[in-house]
């Protein structure tokens, strides 16, 4: 039965086409995601410099990475970016997304304003805000001019302010979408459940607090996740604002490992240092990516 | 916007009222200010500029430092202007785009439609490729790269944005298409449709939104990209790598009015497709990938 037995070849043709179709995904993913981690991992245990070599050396390169300054200075500056740019990014989102949810007039305005910055590169930001915070010619120039004489604002040229110029540009890029995944989360909100709590007497900054904020937890979590994998990840953005300047006063992680690893010929310690990253990362999205993916079965 | 303003206003008083638009307005100005610094600028002479006053409208107008950012700026060692990176750019992009959300699309539809023993496992494979610092890859890029012969090319940068980006594509259609009935697709499969027909025939034909979701994060992303383009650029550099060095150069004079129409001419592209598509882009992102 030549029929029967056609229908045979194209069921099975059926039933693994499909992972045909998925497999390149797989293997680009095996070899460019896990094989290119599992090479980097494994130079970070060799003596490395400008180009890969394998003698192996144990953990040196992790020894020497946290006994340099600039790697602990690398750290420092991570610890107080992440920290305010998730915790300004997250104040500011909320605040704007519940007042955007006042029924606000221009609100189709307003939206757009907001969310713009997201469109643009990190290069284009840094070079916007560079100029703006430049004592000689930006903001402080200005309101010199406008007779504000004893006005000063010089934390870019500060290398102990330096670090906060990139919160503040960061904060621009990304608050407006924070915004919009809060808002979205309070538009999702079931009208009974405010209505009732009305009527039960609360109302204003108590309805909010007690009732709304604890329903918006997973925006909370997602906006979490995707600042801090941001954060983790920032270079373009120190790159074009300071430089990792004054000196070496904004270096963050990312910039320490590029430097020294294709400027600096010290491979070995820059793998070591991309692990640390990654690591940093996987701590946090391993759960999550989890989590997320468990509860969706 | 999909989601519909809502009675979800709590009764406020007046003085309140006044405070939310106030605070509301000072940070549209907060968020405008450095788009009009950077307009009103770059159509200035630069003795205006170097004279300090940054908000003032131009007193001269003048197109020459947009003209001189496109065509005959020192970026690097060259005066070629910013064209042959913004050309640079646009052959990275469009391949690189079309490539991963095809990819991406036909990945969703197996995770969602043909689903099989492992796959939950190679989709969280796929997915945490999304989020990896991409300092981890660096250097065994730079070597595959040079080993493929694709060092410093276009073709090399799509590679690499193709590899990196059909995570995120597989996310958003695997998420868009899970919600898809099944149903209909094992109705198809018994009246003996294939597996690419009923791809064609019926999951194309609802996939416009994600499409849209996909193609403006994956064009916002590369386009944007500094990283991958700094290191595998080589004599291919992308427009935000050219930018930098315009704006970093060290020598001579600082044009900042050049810098600014280049910073605006980067940003070109992305704000098109922001101010032209973004409603889209929010409501499907809010409806696929971002839980809230």
């Amino acid at each position: 039965m030549s029929a029967a037995a056609r229908t045979d070849w194209r069921t099975r043709a059926q039933d693994w086409l499909p992972k045909l179709v998925l497999a390149p995904s797989l293997a680009v993913t095996l070899l460019f995601v896990y094989g290119f981690i599992l090479f980097t991992v494994v130079l970070s245990f060799t003596g490395s410099r400008m180009l890969p070599r394998y003698d192996f050396v144990g953990f040196t390169n992790y020894a020497k990475l946290f006994a340099l300054e600039h790697w602990w200075t690398a750290i420092g500056n991570i610890a107080i970016f992440a920290t305010l740019y998730i915790g300004i990014c997250t104040a500011i989102g909320l605040v704007l997304a519940i007042f955007l949810d006042q029924k606000i007039r221009g609100e189709g305005v307003l939206r757009p304003i907001y969310l713009y910055p997201m469109a643009l590169s990190f290069i284009v930001t840094g070079t916007a805000w560079k100029w703006f915070l430049d004592p000689g010619i930006g903001l402080e120039r200005t309101m010199h001019l406008w007779g504000w004489e004893s006005f000063s604002f010089t934390w870019i040229k500060d290398s102990e302010m330096a670090i906060y110029t990139i919160v503040i540009a960061a904060v621009w890029q990304t608050s407006g979408f924070v915004m919009a995944m809060f808002l979205a989360g309070l538009r999702g909100i079931d009208n009974e459940i405010l209505k009732a709590a009305q009527i039960d007497g609360a109302s204003g900054f108590a309805l909010y607090r007690r009732i709304v904020i604890p329903i918006l937890r997973p925006a909370f979590l997602s906006a979490f996740v995707i600042l801090f994998h941001l954060a983790i990840k920032s270079y373009d953005l120190v790159i074009a604002l300071t430089g990792g300047g004054p000196g070496r006063a904004t270096e963050l992680p990312a910039t320490f490992m590029y430097s020294y690893t294709f400027t600096r010929n010290q491979m070995g310690i820059g793998a070591s240092s991309a692990v640390i990253m990654l690591m940093t990362i996987a701590a946090i999205m391993v759960p999550y990516l989890y989590a997320e993916l468990k509860e969706r079965r | 916007m999909a989601v519909a303003s809502q009675d979800n206003a709590v009764q406020t008083g007046r003085a309140a009222r006044v405070f939310v638009y106030l605070v509301l307005l000072l940070f549209a100005l907060f968020y405008l200010l450095p788009l009009y610094v950077m307009g009103v600028n770059s159509v200035k002479p630069l003795e205006e500029i170097t004279g300090g006053r940054m908000m003032s409208l131009p007193e001269t107008f003048t197109l020459a430092p947009w003209a001189s950012a496109w065509s005959t700026a020192q970026i690097g060692v060259e005066p070629t202007g910013l064209r042959p990176y913004f050309i640079n750019s646009l052959l990275m992009v469009v391949p690189a785009v079309a490539i991963s959300t095809v990819i991406g699309a036909l990945n969703g539809y197996v995770l969602t439609k043909w689903r099989f023993r492992g796959d939950t496992i190679i989709f969280a494979l796929m997915l945490f490729g999304c989020f990896i610092p991409f300092q981890i890859v660096l250097i065994p890029m730079a070597l595959v790269l040079g080993k493929l012969g694709l060092a410093g090319s276009v073709p090399g940068l799509v590679l690499v944005h193709v590899v990196y980006g059909i995570g995120f594509t597989t996310l958003y259609y695997r998420n868009y298409y899970a919600a898809f009935p099944t149903e209909l697709v094992r109705a198809a499969m018994i009246d003996g449709a294939g597996f690419f027909q009923i791809f064609w025939r019926i999951m194309l034909p609802v996939s416009g939104p994600i499409t849209v979701v996909s193609v403006i994060w994956q064009f916002t992303n590369i386009w944007n990209d500094f990283l991958f383009g700094a290191s595998f650029g080589g004599t291919s550099q992308p427009m935000t790598v050219a930018l930098n060095n315009l704006v970093q150069s060290s020598t001579g004079v600082k044009e900042y009015n050049v810098h600014f129409a280049g910073a605006i001419l980067a940003a070109l592209p992305t704000l098109i497709v922001y101010v032209v598509a973004g409603r889209y882009f929010v409501r499907g992102l809010m409806a696929g990938s971002v839980k809230g």
